[in-house]
């Protein structure tokens, strides 16, 4: 091989190399997508206190569930979390809408073609990573294994990726004892604009709901956030002594449930909005909220300012009081530390 | 010259057509087409808001001083804790919270036409309000601020050459006279700027839904931009559209 011929192989190296470098700098794609790699913090503007407190007891407002659904969620009690074995149970995929989390959100490449294979979502301590598969490959067998995580695929429409959950392991939709059956299914849809994320869900279980649960988030990109992107592993502690009969499942028979008309004498919801019947999702339900079914309360008396009061770095508001938790006691208690009822005169 | 046409195919833009533009034997300049011949998304028709989220803050009047949720400021607290729906009545005010920040996380039924070729316009069923999205160059006219402010509106569509057409629709709202953005008396004030970012899902079993990420940024009552997102259900008709006028209390 001559030295012009090894110039011209050099010469056709870079050029080649050029091209690549030209197609790396300018990345655009062959159909639309978007970057959504990043720390994303969440933006608990709505239904703070289901996502921080934890809502109470029976509220299952906004939801359509079936009576299997109902009958199930009022047979839940949260004595169940003195059992060890029900402790580290983890929330389903579509909990990443309902919990208070940040995400962290990254691509997985595939070193050889250089394609994306998939998208993570960060874990929290209550829930597993969410991968979205992105190179095509099907759904296992309905035979196959559920995981808490599911199994998700995903393609992008436009700058939207949408994804489908399958193979979802029965659990919980919401905290205070809502079930999901292992037939739900979660079809997502992932916005991005500048710097704000919006997911949206569609909750689908033939078992448990009457018709989907759709939900919608926003989260903020924080290019502060140092958000891990698996959680420390959940470790099962008996913290107080079993009050129930050991080898029992806490649970509440059926018209024995004792919180079923806390909403209702709080915050004088009808009961049929608090248990979850499909009609109370719609606006024309409202008509049916007139003074004679509905009044407002004169003064909120728990949960009044949300996360603003909390002290989180950041979000306090100078000179606010308010009622923070459940007490109905002003007080700027920050989330997580135990309230102390003064003693008794 | 090899790189420069890479990079113009990736790009997808045409080098011929930008050399041509202004030059000598330049064709005819052809109008580019209007906001409504190129919307990438069908927006139009009648939806309905699932409320799912925030139920007891938005199907019902939560009491006084109920900020759950809301990134108030302190001032903003103050003047929510003096909320008095007999007064806004009185004043006749009744519609403070059927101000477009407010407004879309109501009960609501939306029904969405072309009032022009470059204007949107979001009729609700509850307040019986409208807004009108202005697409192109169009220029506020003057006048005392509004419930529904001026809103201007552009689509956002993807860059990629092949691209399905799809995209959304982000509206900028201001010149807004000063509302509540919850019933129960949470203020934003006369600066407060609604920022929107409309989007649409198609279900596989034919299902469609508006999405819209809704920011509120307001200095004087908010801490940080409320920042929420709605969702809205593809109706078939309009045979549950029922107006009701704005009420203080309900």
């Amino acid at each position: 091989m001559g030295s012009h011929s090894v110039f011209g192989t050099m010469v056709g190296h870079a050029r080649i190399a050029g091209a690549a470098l030209v197609l790396a700098l300018v990345s655009v794609p062959a159909s639309a997508q978007v970057d959504l790699n990043g720390g994303w913090q969440s933006l608990q503007h709505e239904d703070w206190v289901e996502r921080a407190p934890g809502s109470d007891p029976v509220d299952y407002t906004g939801l359509a569930l079936s009576d299997a659904g109902r009958a199930r969620a009022l047979s839940y009690s949260y004595a169940q979390y003195s059992l060890l074995e029900r402790q580290c149970i983890y929330y389903t995929p579509q909990y990443v809408i309902w919990g208070p989390q940040g995400l962290r959100i990254w691509s997985e490449s595939d070193p050889v073609r250089g394609i994306v294979l998939a998208w993570k979502i960060s874990s929290a301590v209550d829930r597993d990573v969410v991968t979205i598969w992105m190179d095509g490959r099907p759904h296992p067998s309905e035979n196959a294994f559920y995981p808490f995580s599911g199994f998700t695929t995903g393609h992008w429409e436009g700058n939207v990726l949408v994804a489908h959950t399958s193979h979802i392991k029965a659990g919980f939709l919401r905290r205070n004892g809502i079930s999901s059956s292992d037939r739900t299914t979660a079809d997502w849809r992932i916005f991005r604009h500048g710097d704000y994320l919006t997911i949206m869900v569609i909750v689908s279980d033939p078992i448990y709901l009457a018709e989907p649960d759709v939900v919608t988030r926003s989260w903020a990109l924080d290019p502060k956030a140092t958000l891990a992107t698996t959680a420390a592993p959940c470790v099962p502690v008996s913290e107080l002594p079993r009050v129930e009969v050991v080898g029992a499942v806490p649970h509440h028979l059926p018209g024995k449930n004792p919180d079923v008309n806390e909403m209702t004498e709080r915050y004088r919801i009808p009961r049929e909005a608090v248990l979850g019947y499909q009609e109370t999702l719609y606006p024309e339900y409202r008509k049916k909220l007139n003074a004679e079914t509905f009044i407002t309360q004169d003064r909120c008396k728990r949960y009044c300012c949300g996360w603003v009061a909390l002290g989180d770095a950041g979000s306090s508001a100078p000179g606010l009081t308010c009622i923070t938790n459940g007490t109905n006691q002003p007080n700027s208690t920050p989330l997580g530390t135990p309230f102390i009822p003064p003693p008794p005169r | 010259m090899m790189t420069a046409v890479a990079v113009s195919v990736m790009l997808g833009t045409r080098l011929d057509a930008q050399g041509r533009a202004g030059g000598q034997g330049a064709p005819a300049t052809t109008p580019p087409p209007t906001a409504q011949a190129s919307a990438p998304i069908d927006l139009t028709g009648n939806w309905v808001a699932v409320i799912s989220e925030d139920w007891r803050w938005r199907m019902i009047t939560p009491a006084r001083g109920d900020y759950a949720s809301i990134p108030m400021t302190a001032e903003g607290m103050k003047l929510a804790d003096t909320w008095d729906p007999s007064r806004d009545e009185a004043a006749g005010e009744q519609c403070r919270s059927y101000g477009a920040p407010g407004l879309m996380r109501g009960p609501i039924r939306l029904r969405i036409t072309w009032l022009d070729a470059s204007t949107l316009t979001v009729e609700t069923d509850y307040g019986m309000q409208t807004r009108l999205f202005h697409f192109g160059n169009w220029r506020a006219p003057d006048g005392p601020p509004t419930w529904q402010g001026n809103s201007v509106a552009k689509w956002e569509t993807p860059a990629a050459p092949n691209a399905p057409k799809t995209g959304s629709l982000t509206v900028t709202t201001d010149h807004l006279r000063p509302g509540y953005l919850r019933k129960n008396g949470v203020p934003y004030g006369a600066s407060a700027r609604l920022t929107e970012f409309w989007d649409m899902a198609t279900e596989q079993n034919g299902n469609r839904w508006i999405v819209i990420t809704s920011i509120v940024h307001d200095p004087t009552y908010l801490l940080v931009p409320f920042t929420t997102s709605l969702q809205f259900k593809k109706e078939g008709d309009n045979s549950k559209w029922d107006p009701t006028p704005c009420s203080a209390r309900w």
